[in-house]
């Protein structure tokens, strides 16, 4: 029983942890891809040695990757001790409302009320995951 | 605000459904085939990257990462992300028929809640309007 609840704790542990990683590393991204501009744009008048480059030297850029890399590993030891089907949802379901506060917060988003609700509705179904 | 995409964006937006699962998928395949890592173990990540079905699913993965970053550079991230939800579906379908994993009905049933969530945000436009920065555009256009 115990050691059940513990190989619980430590796979909820692993998903909370690719979670926090994906949410600053998107967070990061979203504002350097922000600052940069549309791409569409920046590709047509650049080419896309342009993009590429407007992109890499970004430092938010260069953050945010760092912490999409940590992901990356996390993610990796956490496929290795829990099922794809309940990490992958449950980390992304996760990583969505912590991308929705972020949004409202630090990125200044028009997070409205049927954004708010969905991310209610996401925790629910975040809930049906783990039953 | 921008309230339609064009054909070429709702491309862009496929392929960060679609590379996301099918890389996940290729992982764990992969992870499989290495075992259980453990922190005295770590050594195995490195000894990962030398699998075929890891490699294939860091190709997809790096995919995924440039046409998610295209995708934010002119939508929401609280768009881009909802947007990208039927991949919850790939990924389910891909566990249950591919890796033979067993899914419950409530597992099925959170599935479809979390993907009624995000096309119920993804219904709203695209990009935020910040007033502030488009009366700066006008007066430096001026």
């Amino acid at each position: 029983m115990i050691a059940l609840h513990t190989s619980e704790l430590r796979a909820w542990s692993c998903i909370v942890a690719v979670a926090a990683l994906a949410i600053a590393g998107e967070c990061f991204i979203a504002a350097a891809m922000r600052s940069v501009g549309d791409l569409d744009d920046i590709r047509a008048q650049s080419g896309m040695g342009g993009a590429i480059r407007a992109v890499l030297t970004s430092p938010l850029f260069l953050i945010g990757a760092t912490c999409m890399a940590l992901n990356f590993f996390a993610m990796l030891f956490t496929l290795s001790a829990v099922n794809l089907s309940l990490a992958a949802p449950a980390s992304a379901s996760l990583t969505y409302v912590g991308n929705a506060v972020a949004a409202k917060f630090f990125l200044h988003e028009n997070v409205d009320r049927r954004r708010w609700l969905a991310v209610l509705c996401v925790c629910g179904g975040v809930y049906l995951l783990h039953k | 605000m921008k309230h339609t995409l064009t054909p070429q964006r709702y491309l862009i937006l496929l392929a960060v459904t679609l590379t996301a699962p099918f890389g996940d998928a290729l992982l764990t395949r992969g992870m499989r085939d290495i075992g259980a890592v453990d922190l005295h173990h770590l050594g195995l990540l490195w000894h990962a990257l030398f699998n075929p079905y890891i490699d294939l699913g860091i190709v997809l993965l790096i995919g995924f990462f440039a046409s998610y970053m295209t995708a934010l550079s002119w939508a929401d991230l609280s768009f881009v992300m909802p947007a990208t939800a039927f991949g919850y579906c790939v990924v389910a379908l891909l566990g249950r028929f591919w890796l033979h994993e067993q899914l419950s009905v409530y597992r099925w049933a959170g599935i479809l809640l979390i993907v009624c969530a995000v096309g119920f945000v993804a219904n709203g436009p695209a990009l935020t309007e910040h007033p502030e920065l488009n009366r700066m555009d006008s007066g430096a256009a001026r």
